[in-house]
């Protein structure tokens, strides 16, 4: 055995002691990393997994057609889907377009993972992450999120469901993108049954032609 | 069968057994069986769509390619040039073949196959219904290439295709197998959808004036089916098994659609309750609720098909007026009846024993227990009568029902044990239909005579007025027989007559095996049973009863007849009696003749009963539905076990819910004296029948040990078959036929298997496909009438009336036919008469608004 061949000389040993400090000094001049959540709330990454969102097409019908593939996906068991005939609703009324709509949507936050399996199994693009991170509650009834808590709002312009499809169209016509606002005829099904709806108004002035009837490849 | 790969072992040769080789493994099969089933005997899975075993071969799918080696005339084993459909193909001496587990040209063209199928496939498997339990699926991804080279643009069609109500077709997901054409083609004989076009273009289709263009259809799901000329709505009763065998997601039915994936659901083993056949089904459920029915495969029952009725009519047992809780009502004292509230059981089992107990003192309590119960609950009801209640009133017959058909049940089913069996429906040589519509009222025993009949060893002959679209499929032989005269022509039959075609009938009966099938609406034919009983004597053909409704058997074996006690021992036996009181474990049993359904409904309504206990019966099935109701009102107490309110239930002074098929476990047995045994699928806290009777005899002090269904199954089994003497056959006269007066007609009436009964409630899909009532006459008939074909006909009687489209059939004259309860035509409610009765016929108009 031999001895270690650096070993320190005297000076090197004297200053050992506070030679740790270096480190603390050093990140004295350093710009500051902590956050001061909740005072200042920092952007997360855009692509970060906050809570999930049910979005909705651009005449304000929902997405979501009550498939349960995001409730079969999710590894946590923390989904809940119970889905409905949009033919079971009055007078033509449409919650999503298409057949089916998801009629009872629950997330169990307190089981979810954030994994975004359930986004990559939607295949209406229904189910979506956000960026909002903040979930936390004071009972365990309250991180079971109910469709109303995870729907997006309603944009400008948007029309409030449910209500009738756009004239003309399919379930095809919608997932193609052709939808870009609600129509007036949709604005007048809903003036007639619900005047007071808020959404009417802002409605009413976004309103667009219906796609030609022809124009799909179908 | 000899399997060996030691070909140094001597084997005994069976001179019908053919020696194959498949990879490399010596297998013997018997001559004439397929390359794909010889190798499913020794473990080898070929993949196929097309094949399924009982369709025939068809080689449409491709998918089961295979190698295959035979020996040419000189014994030099020389491959076939390309690979072969396995399905197709027959093993012959000395075959070899090579699996795509052995050789590469087998396993190469199955690829090919596979992407050729995938091409136009839309791949959407995260929607489709059949996704999870989809054989493409399956065998794409164990045998399919893991990625496409197809780069075009798939083929697309219009989605869904609504061939009826409830069946609807995606043209793309189909691969062309026809194993759904094959099954309507082959088993049901309704063929509702075909092979249309060709090449790239080929689909399956419906027949349609349409079909070549395809008009496209807006409202794809709901709406009627089509109709053809005769009134008939253009689907068939068997569709629902097109959905079960199609390998892929192309055909669904309305009302499973998108509710549900098949790995979420939970599979009980279960029994069909909608007709007298018991075919074993599946139930998929959910968090506690059925998604939907399947057929089960039971070889010696129903094979692997069911009726529409039995796979998609289930929503009954949780209609919104099912019964939950016990539930009382109080009278005034001048006995009029308050509001039904809800109670206690502990409240309502006393209430309705106090009154029960001095109903039976002050005259008698009548039992009427309904045509559907299972072994077990029909046994407590039938022990609840002689021990608690002291009497043999009681009559599961909720039907027009004779004292000559149950001196028929007793001397010649009850207690038979297994007898005529649905196997020997497809060998019998011959098979006399009386009073019976096998495809109406029959369920699947329609569809075993016609895979006699198909198999050219089976003929059928109807007594009937005319020639139904089941008899034609069953390419039966009429003999044309106005309602009432079955008994004579049955009587003609036995003695022997010169008129030709029955001559010829009474010959083929004559031969081994031959079938004589009776229907319960012979029942309302005085003298015909006594004569069939004599036509079988005469003849020698074996004589099968089979009813409508599911309990109908278990009700004649258990005693729930007022002159049988369980296992066909007559009431009126001393030693009889005497078997069944030591069994019971009580001194002796009432003596006194007991009442049928009329009679104890007479009786309560003339107050010598002053109480009853009813089951699942609907008055409207009743023989005089006003009359019932009245007896019901005239009652002093009114006890009714039920699952869904009722007109019963609206009469009744104590209403005790009881379980729904799927929320007990229970025996039901079927025509065939076959017990068909079912376990509870959901989970439940209702009671089964024979529970709520046990707690009731407890509460009139008396223990029928009916509490578990195992004990009681126990009990029955003990007590056995009587080896005794039977109930004497019964020897009633035929009544001669009431004149026909112009203006006037002789009803022929039956059940439509798809009705307006209430265990289809909730089914509008299932709905859609029954068939339109219309009224049937002879043209002779409808020009006295007045009534052109397809106008509207009017039947009256004194008590109503019903109006329906006349179609005109080829059917004897002075007879017309309605069908008994489908909408619009409430036989017996509308009409208050039977079969047989003479009833006024006129040109009706719909827009009429006068009284009758």
């Amino acid at each position: 055995m031999t001895e270690n061949p650096k070993k320190p000389g005297p000076i090197a040993e004297m200053l050992a002691p506070v030679a740790g400090f270096g480190v603390t000094f050093a990140n004295l001049f350093r710009p500051v990393v902590t956050e001061q959540y909740p005072f200042e709330k920092v952007p997360t990454k855009p692509r970060y997994h906050g809570r999930h969102q049910l979005n909705r097409y651009p005449d304000g019908l929902e997405k979501c057609i009550g498939c349960e593939l995001c409730a079969w996906a999710c590894p946590a068991d923390a989904i809940y889907v119970e889905g409905g005939d949009n033919a079971d609703l009055p007078e033509g009324a449409h919650v999503s377009p298409g057949e089916r709509y998801g009629r009872v949507y629950q997330i169990n936050y307190l089981r979810c993972i954030f994994c975004g399996l359930c986004i990559e199994a939607c295949p209406t693009r229904a189910l979506t992450m956000t960026n909002d991170y903040e979930l936390a509650g004071p009972t365990r009834e309250g991180m079971i999120f109910e469709k109303d808590d995870l729907l997006a709002p309603l944009r400008e312009g948007m029309l409030a469901g449910p209500h009738p499809m756009v004239e003309g169209t399919e379930d095809l016509e919608y997932y193609r993108g052709e939808i870009t606002g609600p129509t007036q005829a949709q604005v007048d099904w809903v003036r007639e049954r619900r005047p007071d709806d808020a959404s009417l108004d802002a409605a009413a002035k976004a309103t667009v032609a219906a796609p030609d009837a022809n124009g799909g490849t179908r | 069968m000899t399997t060996t790969t030691d070909s140094q072992t001597p084997v005994a040769v069976d001179p019908n057994l053919v020696t194959v080789t498949i990879d490399g493994i010596e297998t013997a099969v018997p001559k004439g069986t397929l390359i794909i089933r010889a190798a499913e005997e020794i473990g080898i899975a070929i993949p196929r769509f097309c094949d399924h075993p009982l369709l025939k071969p068809v080689g449409a799918c491709r998918q089961c390619l295979v190698d295959v080696a035979m020996p040419d005339r000189e014994g030099n084993v020389r491959p076939m040039p390309k690979p072969q459909p396995s399905c197709a193909m027959e093993v012959s001496p000395g075959m070899v073949v090579h699996t795509q587990k052995t050789s590469a040209v087998a396993a190469k063209a199955q690829h090919g196959v596979m992407e050729l199928l995938l091409i136009n496939h839309p791949l959407d498997c995260p929607t489709c219904d059949k996704g999870g339990e989809c054989p493409l699926q399956n065998q794409a991804l164990s045998d399919g290439r893991a990625t496409s080279r197809f780069t075009d643009v798939k083929r697309t069609f219009a989605k869904p295709l609504k061939i009826s109500t409830q069946i609807l077709l995606d043209r793309e997901r189909c691969i062309l197998c026809q194993r759904c054409t094959r099954f309507s083609k082959e088993i049901a004989g309704d063929q509702f959808i075909d092979l249309q076009k060709r090449g790239a273009s080929q689909q399956i289709g419906r027949f349609d004036e349409d079909v070549l263009g395809f008009a496209p259809l807006g409202d794809a799901t709901v709406g009627p089916a089509a109709e053809d000329e005769s009134g008939r709505a253009f689907a068939s009763y068997w569709s629902g098994n097109t959905v079960q065998i199609c390998p892929v997601g192309a055909l669904t039915s309305a009302a499973y659609r998108f509710r549900s994936r098949p790995f979420d659901l939970v599979s009980t083993e279960a029994v069909a309750e909608h007709d007298a056949n018991g075919s074993a089904i599946r139930i998929d459920h959910r968090r506690g609720t059925v998604m939907r029915r399947l057929a089960g495969d039971d070889p010696v029952v129903n094979e692997e098909w069911i009726s529409d009725k039995d796979r998609f009519a289930f929503h009954w047992q949780t209609a919104p007026d099912r019964l939950t809780h016990p539930l009382v009502r109080d009278r005034a004292e001048d006995g009029t009846r308050g509001e039904l509230r809800t109670a206690s059981w502990a409240e309502a089992l006393e209430v309705a024993a106090t009154a029960l107990a001095a109903a039976r003192d002050a005259g008698g309590v009548g039992v009427l227990p309904g045509g559907r119960l299972t072994i077990e609950d029909a046994y407590a009801y039938g022990k609840l009568a002689r021990t608690a209640l002291g009497t043999n009133d009681i009559d599961h017959r909720a039907r027009p029902a004779s004292a000559e058909e149950e001196s028929f049940l007793g001397h010649a089913v009850a207690g038979h044990g297994i007898d005529v069996t649905f196997g020997d429906l497809e060998k019998a040589p011959a098979v006399l239909l009386v009073g019976f519509e096998p495809e109406e009222e029959g369920g699947i025993v329609f569809l075993r005579l016609r895979k006699g009949t198909q198999a050219g060893r089976t003929r059928v002959w109807s007594l009937a007025p005319f020639a139904t679209r089941g008899l034609e499929r069953l390419d039966g032989t009429l003999v044309p027989t106005a309602p009432g005269l079955e008994s004579e022509v049955v009587d003609a039959l036995a003695t022997g007559t010169d008129e030709p075609s029955l001559a010829a009938l009474r010959e083929a009966l004559g031969a081994q095996g031959a079938l004589v099938l009776v229907g319960e609406r012979l029942a309302s034919v005085p003298g015909s049973l006594s004569a069939v009983l004599r036509l079988t004597a005469a003849t020698g053909a074996r004589l099968a009863w089979i009813p409508r409704r599911i309990g109908e058997r278990a009700g004649v074996e258990m005693g729930t007849l007022p002159g049988l006690l369980p296992g066909g021992r007559p009431v009126s036996d001393a030693a009889a009696r005497v078997d069944i009181a030591a069994a019971w474990d009580v001194t002796e049993l009432p003596t006194a003749p007991g009442r049928d359904t009329d009679g104890i409904l007479a009786a309560l309504a003339a107050r010598e009963l002053r109480g009853v206990v009813v089951g699942g019966v609907e008055l409207g099935d009743l023989t005089d539905p006003v009359a019932a109701r009245a007896a019901l009102e005239a009652a002093d107490v009114v006890v009714s076990l039920e699952v869904r309110a009722s007109e019963v239930t609206d009469l009744a002074d104590v209403v005790l819910p009881v379980a729904p098929p799927a929320e007990k476990s229970g025996s039901y047995l079927n025509w065939e004296g076959r017990v068909r045994a079912f376990r509870q699928a959901l989970e439940s806290h209702a009671l089964p029948d024979h529970r709520v009777l046990d707690e009731l005899a407890r509460h009139l002090g008396t223990d029928l040990g009916a509490r578990d269904g195992n004990v009681l199954r126990k009990e029955i089994d003990q007590l056995g078959a009587w080896d005794g003497e039977r109930v004497a056959a019964p020897a009633t006269e035929a009544v001669a036929p009431a004149a026909v007066a112009p203006g006037t007609a002789v009803l022929a009436s039956w059940h439509l298997q798809l009705d307006a009964g209430r265990g289809q409630d909730g089914e509008p899909f299932l709905a859609g496909t029954a068939r339109k009532a219309v009224a049937r006459l002879s043209a002779a008939t409808a020009e006295a009438a007045g009534v052109a074909d397809g106008g509207v006909l009017r039947v009256s009687t004194g008590a109503g009336r019903i109006e329906l489209p006349a179609v005109v059939t080829d059917m004897p004259d002075h007879v017309v036919w309605l069908p008994t309860n489908s909408p619009g035509s409430a036989v017996r409610a509308a009409l208050g008469v039977l079969p047989g009765a003479v009833v006024q016929i006129t040109a009706g108009t719909v827009t009429t608004t006068e009284e009758a």
